[in-house]
């Protein structure tokens, strides 16, 4: 199932928390919203699950129009709203229950089993909800999102507070399950965009500032790469020398040490591997070169300097 | 039925949802064990086998209760978020409404259905007319039906339990004194239409054992209007 948002626009009042933004994923494809606090994660959304309605803009759910058929597209839609809102007092299999009647599912046993056991419930489910840990929780949570088997998977900050093997875990669990379906997640860990989407946006105040696969977007923001060295020979000399490199664009002397080791960090424009000519400048000009580290950057620099 | 599986599962779920939180519980003590003495204490010097002294209380009783039930309605859900997931279920808004008015009807029907206890010792001590029983428990039954609407409305507006409470309880009390004499003889022309707008008038006219078409319109449309603007005020969300 394919989703289509177009031009989509909301205000608060006078805030504008969304300006004209277009995206779409197909199926089989995991995408991840990324932005800082703020940025209009949640309200996309919320937007898709029909909890708000658009200023203006149109989201397409295979062919229809969701503002036409509010309930059908609900139905093709399992969500995880942020902070994974769950009635603390129930029981995990009362809520299960209530969610698969709600949504009116048929032969309910079999498919809360089938849930339970993907999300590893299946020894809790006697459990009020109020007593699990918040990773049980969130697996509750996740479980009524993918109840009656959904095309299409909207989850706010699905691992936020877990510890890192939970993370992993509910990790794999999405991998798992977008092979077949249509994904939306949000998320600020970085890390995540790469291990479980296959695309990523980038949204920073309402604006889609870059999408793509996380290679795509670390190409994007190429142009530059710094290299770490630390050369032995007389300073003004190496300086001279190595920015003499047609593709060296300057050298930062960051730290010296007493037995003449000096740290630089050599900027250059990419247009070919520099590494190469500073080695060879090095042997030439009598220089020792006793380290070498291209640094390139990270998908935390690119974000860094979209959502400035 | 395979349509209405959503819409019941909503119901049990309100109608549960009370006995979770402990209001049930708290609830039908109050009620049976309050109302009953104030009763007895009357009964014993009356010594008459009627139920006005307990049908001239329920009202008040409810002015306090109900709005504990309504008060969780909507302010529960918003404070833990749980409405964004509930409105976001296939199911409209409407449905959802209606559904979680019902849920708490049935348990004011039920909860009245205990304090059926009364009428039947009544008639085994004395004779009892049952005729104005009869109307004045679909009355009850209304009439807290009413004050639920109310509530839930109010409910909607709040994230906060407490001031869904006490604004509930002071608004059913303007309903309620609306129709009492000493307000009607004072309010001239008005009077009419306060008669008219009053819960307990409507109450009051069942109790006697007629049951009037206008009283059970009168319900049934303060009702809707509450629960119209229950809709109102949760699909506002959009336009906000």
């Amino acid at each position: 199932m394919q989703i289509r948002v177009e031009n989509l626009s909301k205000k608060f009042g006078d805030a504008v928390v969304l300006d004209d933004l277009s995206f779409s994923v197909s199926s089989g494809e995991v995408i991840g919203f990324l932005g800082p606090n703020g940025a209009g994660k949640t309200t996309t959304m919320r937007i898709i699950t029909g909890f708000l309605a658009p200023s203006s803009g149109t989201i397409k759910i295979g062919d229809t129009e969701i503002k036409d058929d509010p309930l059908s597209a609900r139905k093709k839609i399992g969500y995880l709203p942020e902070n994974n809102p769950l009635y603390l007092d129930q029981r995990v299999y009362e809520y299960l229950g209530y969610i698969a009647d709600a949504k009116n599912i048929d032969n309910k046993t079999q498919e809360i089993k089938k849930v339970l056991e993907m999300c590893g419930l299946t020894e809790r489910i006697s459990q009020p909800i109020s007593e699990l840990s918040k990773g049980y929780k969130q697996r509750v949570g996740l479980a009524q999102a993918l109840l009656g088997n959904p095309e299409i998977l909207i989850l706010d900050e699905p691992t936020s507070g877990l510890d890192p093997n939970q993370i992993v875990e509910i990790r794999n669990l999405i991998k798992e399950v977008g092979r077949k379906k249509t994904i939306i997640l949000s998320t600020h860990i970085l890390g995540e965009v790469h291990s479980t989407c296959s695309k990523a946006l980038i949204i920073n105040r309402g604006k889609i500032v870059a999408s793509g696969t996380t290679d795509e977007l670390l190409a994007q923001a190429k142009g530059k790469t710094f290299i770490h060295t630390i050369i032995i020979g007389d300073k003004e000399h190496v300086q001279e020398k190595i920015k003499a490199i047609p593709s060296v664009e300057g050298i930062h002397e960051e730290t010296a040490k007493h037995n003449g080791e000096v740290a630089y960090l050599i900027e250059s424009n990419d247009t070919s591997d520099t590494r190469k000519e500073i080695f060879n400048t090095c042997v030439h000009s009598g220089f020792t070169l006793l380290e070498m580290e291209r640094k390139q950057k990270s998908l935390e620099d690119v974000f860094a300097e979209l959502t400035k | 039925m395979k349509a209405n599986r959503p819409i019941k599962a909503i119901i049990r779920k309100e109608f549960s949802g009370h006995f979770y939180s402990l209001t049930a519980y708290i609830f039908i003590v109050v009620f049976l064990v309050a109302i009953m003495f104030l009763f007895f204490d009357q009964f014993f010097l009356i010594k008459q086998t009627s139920m006005r002294v307990f049908f001239s209380l329920v009202p008040w009783f409810m002015m306090f209760l109900i709005p504990a039930l309504s008060m969780r309605i909507w302010s529960e859900e918003k404070k833990y978020g749980t409405d964004e997931s509930l409105l976001t279920l296939p199911i409209s808004d409407l449905q959802i409404v209606v559904a979680k008015f019902f849920g708490s009807f049935l348990f004011i029907g039920v909860l009245l259905l205990f304090s059926l206890t009364l009428p039947i010792t009544l008639s085994k001590i004395g004779d009892l007319d049952w005729g104005p029983v009869i109307g004045a428990y679909l009355g009850a039954w209304l009439l807290g039906g009413a004050y639920l609407s109310l509530g839930q409305y109010i409910s909607a507006l709040t994230k906060n339990m407490i001031v869904a409470y006490l604004v509930t309880i002071a608004a059913a009390f303007i309903f309620l004194i609306l129709g009492f004499p000493f307000v009607l003889q004072k309010t001239g022309e008005l009077s009419a239409v306060f008669y008219t707008l009053s819960t307990i008038t409507h109450f009051e006219n069942m109790s006697k054992g007629v049951i009037d078409l206008r009283d059970i319109v009168y319900y049934i449309s303060f009702i809707s209007i509450f629960l119209y603007l229950n809709l109102y005020s949760i699909t506002r969300r959009y336009w906000k």
